[in-house]
């Protein structure tokens, strides 16, 4: 029995206290202003316990991670993508793979039920499911020389529920990148500093991509400097153009955006990965870390006061503006990534078990990353809570709630039980030099009024437009560089499946079929993003519920297959470690696929709002917010097309759930029938420390392996 | 001043290895080692092959939502 020294019971009592303390002043205070910094509090409190204690226990009493074995990294090392790397570096490359626009989106939008529910799900999300889910994963596709989560659903479940996985995997990726193409269309529209910006981006990003292939190839680090001075220029610039007579060539309507983008994201997935992608990814990824620690460092210094409700009646009610349902199952659906994300399954099995030093590392990587993303998620939301409520209403309800003046926008919003003046409004837009904030649903203008808040909270309120915009570009840039990738994506694993129809499409070279895929990929995504456009009743309430459920149905996926080879690895007595996660997240998002398909209010209940709309247009009336038999028909056409998309989805993940416990099932009946896909063990030469910070018994190893006995 | 370049040299060797600036460094060392007898490719002709790699297969590399 290990006994714990004095110094250690102190620290860990503090950090206790610390959580406890923010967790307390968060519950129990009503109707006075909160400081962030409980927040903060409650969340890293909370994060250092669960990282000191739980993921530990998860490491070594669940999957008994051996640090004698030898990660693919070792083993297979080819010095390009398996090759052993260090575990602060790889940290990084783990952190910048999953961290995107959904834990910066999705808290936002929740934001509209308060400030209290969304932090509970995003700290006790992550702790219990997220984090768990990244880190066995991680770990599985370790013991597995890094094999995909298709891979390992179609070897540990069956082919059955292999497939049905990656058709799921295939839908969710065209829903996320129509939702996120969304997200950028209500930023820029009618922004020309916003869109100047971003088109600068193209040029910067070629001249990048022709100075690595050509000039010097390879010196990344100069390249990105060289691209961030330019970026930040062409920030500066876009005021100019805003303020000049090119003002009006970069002023455009959300549905000429949707062209640009469209054709954007097929003429990039058909050129060279070296010409934009690479290139744009190195900008974004420095942008990315750069502006969350930038915004970490805003929130500590400039400590704001929480200005949203801790609940809003809207979380009772369920006829939010932002987005329809109650608080179960819809805040977690909102939520999605910075608590529980399936798309970090892909990252977790795929890229980084090649590059994994040691099994004991998975701690820190796997686990250790999603709690950094959980606290970018909580700054989110931290920014979404600090504005006005009656700004954050009047930017994220729909044109069809609020109407297109300050002075209809002021008045619907008091209809919604809050209060903002008509000038209050105007000013707002005026203060980051936008023509007007109403409506700029998709959560990146809300986060970066209140980033820009943030920040000149600690720079002086001159530079608010400029922090504005540098919010906004920080999103968009990843944002686009997620288009371009998630095209490629999407049309590899269409290649993958035509190819057993059509034997060419199998090569992923040929000319022809890449053409023809892209093309596909980009007009399915590109669907969805004109219908969320031009959608009467507002594209981000009717489409972000669907991206968040498929995003949820993924992680349930990814859940079923951990559970899976926790059955089948002998470790039945701690399948509750993933099986838990997974019975909540399949209840939660099965629950929101239920009420989106039938549910009898028409907000919420895809079908329902089908066959009123349907029903008016038979009796010769348009419904508002319609305005026109035209819009009724949109909306018509829209709610089945979702309804039964969301349908679908539910269907599908519900029998890789059924197919996981049936081999489930069988193992533990007749154990000799399944078989368990795993690397043989090979002893491992490395010596490398499990955590940040190495053990005095680690140093101790690392001397000796350095210096051989003997000698 | 010791002190300091060090953090300096730590601050470089970080950067470079999270760019992945440090990949043809990496291979080459890699060959020398595990290949004796294999030519080294030049570090143009590396880098052409890594972006070829990714073109092949994109979901190496891929970012999330």
């Amino acid at each position: 029995m290990r006994t714990a020294n004095v110094r250690t019971i102190v620290i860990w009592t503090v950090v206790g206290l610390v959580g406890a303390a923010g967790w307390s002043v968060l519950a129990l205070s009503r109707g006075e202003n909160v400081s962030a910094a409980w927040m903060v509090a409650a969340a890293l409190g909370s994060y250092a316990i669960a990282y000191r204690f739980y993921a530990k226990f998860i490491a070594y009493k669940v999957l008994k991670v051996d640090r004698t074995r030898a990660t693919p990294a070792e083993r297979l090392n080819n010095g390009i993508d398996f090759h052993p790397t260090d575990r602060r570096v790889l940290l990084g490359h783990h952190f910048a793979a999953i961290a995107g626009a959904g834990p910066l989106v999705g808290p936002v939008l929740a934001a509209q039920m308060g400030y209290l529910p969304g932090t509970i799900w995003i700290i006790v999300g992550v702790i219990f499911a997220g984090a768990v889910q990244d880190m066995v994963v991680l770990f599985f596709s370790t013991r597995r020389d890094g094999r995909s989560l298709g891979q390992m659903a179609r070897e540990e479940i069956g082919p059955f529920g292999g497939a049905a996985a990656l058709l799921a995997a295939f839908a969710i990726m065209i829903i996320l990148l129509g939702v996120l193409a969304l997200v950028i269309v209500n930023a820029l529209a009618a922004s020309p500093w916003g869109t100047f910006s971003i088109a600068m981006t193209i040029p910067i990003a070629l001249l990048m991509g022709f100075y690595l292939r050509v000039l010097r190839p390879g010196r990344v680090s100069e390249v990105s400097l060289i691209g961030v001075a330019l970026l930040l220029l062409a920030l500066v610039a876009g005021r100019w153009v805003a303020e000049s007579s090119w003002a009006d060539t970069f002023t455009l309507a959300p549905s000429t955006l949707v062209i640009w983008l469209v054709a954007y994201g097929f003429i990039a997935s058909i050129l060279p990965v070296w010409m934009l992608l690479a290139p744009r990814d190195y900008l974004s990824t420095f942008m990315k870390i750069g502006t969350i620690f930038l915004l970490a460092l805003g929130v500590v210094i400039a400590v704001p006061t929480l200005k949203m409700d801790a609940v809003t009646d809207f979380a009772s009610r369920g006829d939010g503006p932002v987005f329809a349902g109650s608080l179960f199952p819809f805040v977690f659906i909102t939520i999605a990534c910075g608590a529980l994300s399936g798309f970090h399954s892909l990252i977790s099995s795929g890229t980084t078990p090649k590059m994994i030093q040691k099994e004991t590392q998975v701690r820190m990587i796997g686990y250790g990353s999603m709690l950094m993303e959980s606290s970018v998620a909580i700054m989110a939301l931290v920014a979404a809570s600090i504005i006005d409520p009656g700004l954050y209403f009047a930017m994220n309800a729909p044109a069809g709630v609020i109407g297109t003046t300050v002075d209809s926008a002021s008045q619907a919003v008091a209809n919604l039980g809050y209060t903002i003046s008509p000038d209050d409004l105007a000013r707002a837009a005026s203060q980051v030099e936008e023509q007007t904030l109403l409506s700029r649903t998709g959560g990146a203008p809300t986060l970066a009024v209140g980033v820009s808040e943030i920040f000149s909270q600690v720079t002086g309120g001159s530079l608010r437009a400029f922090w504005y915009h540098f919010a906004i570009m920080f999103e968009a840039l990843f944002i686009l560089t997620a288009l371009d990738a998630g095209t490629r994506v999407g049309r590899f694993m269409l290649q993958d499946m035509l190819g057993n129809v059509v034997k060419p499409f199998k090569n992923v070279s040929w000319k022809p079929g890449l053409v023809i895929t892209s093309a596909i990929v980009c007009a399915l995504w590109g669907y969805f993003l004109w219908v969320g456009v031009h959608e009467p009743l507002g594209g981000i309430n009717q489409l972000f519920p669907i991206f968040g459920i498929s995003n949820q149905l993924l992680a349930a996926v990814a859940l079923a297959v951990c559970t899976t080879l926790l059955v089948k690895s002998g470790r039945l007595k701690w399948a509750w470690i993933t099986g838990v996660p997974l019975v909540w997240d399949a209840v939660v998002t099965l629950t929101a696929s239920f009420q989106k398909v039938f549910s009898s209010d028409p907000r919420v209940g895809f079908f329902k709002q089908r066959s009123v709309f349907q029903d008016a247009i038979d009796d010769g009336k348009v419904l508002p917010p319609a305005k026109s038999m035209d819009d009724m028909q949109t909306v018509v056409t829209n709610s089945t097309v979702d309804g039964i998309l969301s349908a679908v989805l539910a269907l599908l993940i519900i029998i890789v759930i059924a197919d996981a416990l049936r081999v489930c099932v069988r193992h533990i009946r007749r154990p000799a029938l399944s078989t368990l896909s795993e690397a043989p063990y090979v002893e491992s030469k490395i010596v490398a420390p499990a955590g940040l910070i190495p053990t005095k018994e680690e140093k101790e190893e690392e001397r000796r392996a350095v210096t051989p006995a003997g000698t | 001043m010791r002190s300091l370049r060090r953090a300096l040299r730590g601050v470089r060797w970080y950067v470079r290895e999270l760019t992945d600036e440090s990949a043809y460094d990496r291979y080459v060392a890699h060959v020398r080692k595990d290949h004796p007898q294999a030519r080294v490719p030049t570090r143009r002709a590396f880098e052409r092959m890594r972006t070829d790699r990714q073109e092949k297969d994109p979901r190496q590399g891929f970012r999330c939502c």
